[in-house]
């Protein structure tokens, strides 16, 4: 096993607790802002430890390229569609927690 | 070495169980689509963790489209579906 293939999967296992927080996070916080937030940040650090670790092990440079590109899809779909979730709440009132 | 793909992904399934609950309790539409959104983000995990585990290359392919079609459904559901429910479009 190389240095590289044993760093990757410390990066695929420091991947796992980001998503089992955001998982813990939908289910616990309060309102829709707040789980929101626990759902399209937690994720996407998940998502992105995993694929730098995949990235590592990957064979060849083009299937690299293909995960990187999965990588900035989420990402911008998933941010994009947290603010389109976001501005829609906000304009119907829904107001936000406060203790 | 395959093995802990595979486990991992298990993992991330687990996770998509529990989002489960908010799906089931949810109070409003938005949160139920919120956990669909989750399950987007966790079946792209998956795929890309079984095709490193089963040597399957296609299965990148399909996580690709998988994650394109979470982000169109919750684009349509906040335009269209969300809009519906409660009446008076806002631009």
């Amino acid at each position: 096993m190389t240095p590289l293939d044993t760093f990757g999967i410390l990066c695929i296992t420091m991947g796992l607790p980001f998503f089992l927080t955001g998982t813990i996070g939908l289910l616990r916080f309060p309102d829709i802002y707040t789980r929101l937030h626990a759902l399209t940040k937690a994720d996407n650090v998940g998502l992105g430890l995993i694929i730098l670790g995949l990235s590592l092990q990957a064979d060849n440079l083009f299937t690299v390229a293909k995960l990187i590109l999965i990588w900035l899809l989420v990402l911008i779909a998933s941010s994009a569609s947290c603010h389109l979730v976001a501005r829609s709440a906000m304009q119907k009132n829904i107001h936000p927690w406060t203790k | 070495m395959s093995y802990l793909h595979i486990s991992c992904a298990f993992i991330i399934l687990c996770a998509i169980a529990a989002g489960m609950i908010r799906i089931l309790n949810g109070p409003t539409a938005a949160d139920r689509m919120m956990a669909a959104q989750l399950f987007g983000t966790c079946g792209v995990a998956i795929l890309l963790l079984l095709a490193k585990g089963l040597g399957t290359i296609v299965l990148l392919d399909i996580a690709l489209v998988f994650a394109l079609l979470a982000a169109l459904a919750s684009i349509t559901f906040v335009r269209r579906a969300w809009h519906e429910q409660t009446g008076a479009p806002k631009k």
